[in-house]
């Protein structure tokens, strides 16, 4: 999207010239960030912002009290208007900006329980994947002593460098990895609960009927596509990927429990084909999780950097729909 | 990236600073190693639980032994062979501690006790797996003769292998393969194994299985361990 780059002066500008830009004040500070940025809003889906539009909003988000506060994030506030301070903004921008870009809604995308299980669970994979990679240290092949180890490891008898491992030696990573281990078990429970509880998981999880949108989505990536294919909260090529790494959390985890406990929950370790092979579960696991962190930001920072605000804030500007 | 305000900025720097805190070259946790190792004492509890006296390892058949040569085999005093008993006959294992009737051992006597034979995988923390038979007398019939107090709720195993000790609950003690074996693949027990008397329990990580057994000691208190001691988990039930 074309990112425009002047948005952040004018509005210093327009703070400086005594404009009603309060500074933020406290836990006031984002319905202060909402309401700075209504001045310059009109939705995609009402057309560009007109001067109607704009003087009917009689109340601006943050002289509301917290509680009203928080009851207009609830109710999706994309669909609440202008802040009132926005009528001689828009004049200013209008004087100094000929061609205003195009505005953006801005809007509530992504609930606090998926923002702070996003980061936390980012924080932990980090750390389980560091001392896991400390543990694999001490014996870096899969398979019996005395038999040939699986021949399909490329890190077989690889020692991963020293800055990639967390915990120093073998019971510090260990230490490490059963003690992040429950936050990051919690955390995706958590997740899963809000998902199901909340009814997002349907703009999330991929079925059957996504798999053409997946492939128009990859053809438009691929630039055999022109026009990028319509889309909810989450495009189909998207949904796969997320549900991916749903998937990669739960081998992950279980693939986890069946090397912690082969004895006590062999049925488990069984499953993933006996010890050795649950090992190497495990591992692969690793590698996926790293591939899609991968794809993740990059996806982020060249097809959608507004989405980086929208999983730090909640609050999104950007060219995509934000629920389905 | 015009969009982020400078907060969201400062918020992001932080998540960026603790992620490369956590990646921090080889980092053994620093000041936070004393929650580490509580964690770690917690997860103990959770080894307790998941242990079941009913639930007992997979045996293997014979032909899936590991060839000796390829079986590890540790022991702090180095090297190995310095461990060789020059009498073994004077060799005994003494049972004390809250037992009503401390008991002294010999090779012959353990030999005459019910035998228990399995061929089962062992785990080592590291992370590798080798399949063995052992043989011995499972730890229950030994406690029974020496009769532990109500008062007692740990063993405390220790070895002449250079201060070499452990410590088991009872529960993982009285496991039905929880044996003090002494022999490995049909042969009298080497010195590489833990001759004349080793700890064993499929249902453990190796460094749980003391070797070169001197004394077991019922007690009160929950012992350490050479290695746990140094960080490793306690329980180590697998």
């Amino acid at each position: 999207m074309p990112v425009d780059d002047g948005e952040e002066s004018r509005e210093r500008a327009a703070g400086e010239e005594g404009l009603p830009v309060e500074p933020g004040h406290g836990r006031d500070a984002e319905a202060e960030d909402h309401a700075k940025t209504e001045t310059r809003r009109a939705t995609e889906d009402v057309g560009p912002a007109s001067p109607v539009a704009i003087a009917a909003s009689p109340v601006a988000s943050h002289e509301q009290p917290d509680g009203a506060k928080e009851a207009a994030d609830e109710a999706k506030v994309e669909e609440s208007v202008a802040a009132a301070p926005a009528r001689a903004s828009v004049a200013h921008y209008e004087d100094t900006e000929p061609s205003p870009p195009t505005p953006r809604p801005l809007v509530h995308r992504h609930h606090a329980i998926v923002r702070v299980t996003h980061w936390l669970t980012a924080v932990l994979l980090a750390g389980m994947i560091a001392s896991g990679l400390q543990i694999y240290n001490a014996f870096r092949h899969f398979g019996i002593r005395g038999e040939p180890y699986l021949a399909l490891n490329p890190a077989d008898d690889y020692r991963f460098p020293e800055w990639a491992r967390l915990g120093g030696w073998l019971a510090g990573g260990i230490n490490w990895h059963f003690a992040l281990a429950w936050p990051f078990v919690v955390c995706g429970l958590v997740y899963v609960g809000f998902l199901v509880g909340t009814g997002e998981w349907r703009s999330l999880v991929f079925r059957p009927r996504d798999v053409p949108g997946a492939w128009r989505m990859q053809l438009y990536y691929l630039r055999l596509r022109k026009e990028h294919p319509p889309q909810g909260k989450h495009n189909a090529l998207q949904k796969a990927a997320y549900t991916g790494a749903l998937g990669l959390g739960v081998i992950s985890v279980l693939s986890g429990f069946a090397i912690y406990k082969p004895v006590q929950l062999a049925w488990l370790t069984w499953l993933f084909g006996g010890f050795e092979l649950a090992r190497w579960w495990h591992f692969l696991s690793v590698w996926a999780f790293v591939g899609f962190v991968a794809v993740h930001v990059l996806a982020v920072l060249f097809v959608d950097p507004a989405s980086l605000r929208a999983i730090v804030t909640g609050w999104y500007r950007g060219r995509f729909p934000s629920h389905d | 990236m015009t969009e982020l305000s400078r907060r969201d900025l400062l918020r992001l720097g932080a998540v960026a600073a603790g992620g490369a805190a956590l990646g921090a070259c080889g980092w053994d946790g620093g000041p936070l190693e004393p929650a580490l190792l509580r964690v770690s004492r917690w997860n103990d509890l959770v080894g307790e639980a998941l242990m079941s006296p009913r639930r007992l390892a997979r045996e293997y058949p014979l032909d899936r032994r590991t060839p000796e040569r390829a079986f590890p085999a540790y022991s702090r005093t180095r090297p190995i062979s310095r461990l060789e008993l020059a009498d073994p006959s004077a060799w005994a294992l003494e049972v004390g501690g809250l037992v009503r009737e401390p008991l002294r051992l010999t090779r012959p006597m353990l030999e005459a006790l019910p035998r228990v034979t399995y061929t089962v995988k062992h785990h080592c923390v590291e992370g590798w797996t080798a399949i063995g038979t052992w043989t011995g007398v499972a730890f229950s019939a030994v406690a029974a003769l020496a009769g532990p107090l109500p008062a007692a709720r740990f063993l405390r195993f220790d070895s002449f292998d250079a201060g070499y000790f452990n410590g088991f609950d009872l529960e993982s003690a009285f496991h039905p393969q929880t044996i003090l074996a002494y022999a490995f693949n049909d042969r009298p027990l080497g010195v590489d194994h833990g001759a004349p008397l080793r700890l064993y329990a499929p249902t453990k990580l190796g460094y749980k299985m003391t070797k070169y057994l001197t004394r077991v000691t019922f007690t009160a208190e929950r012992p350490g361990g050479y290695w746990e001691d140094r960080g490793y988990p306690w329980h180590a039930g697998i």
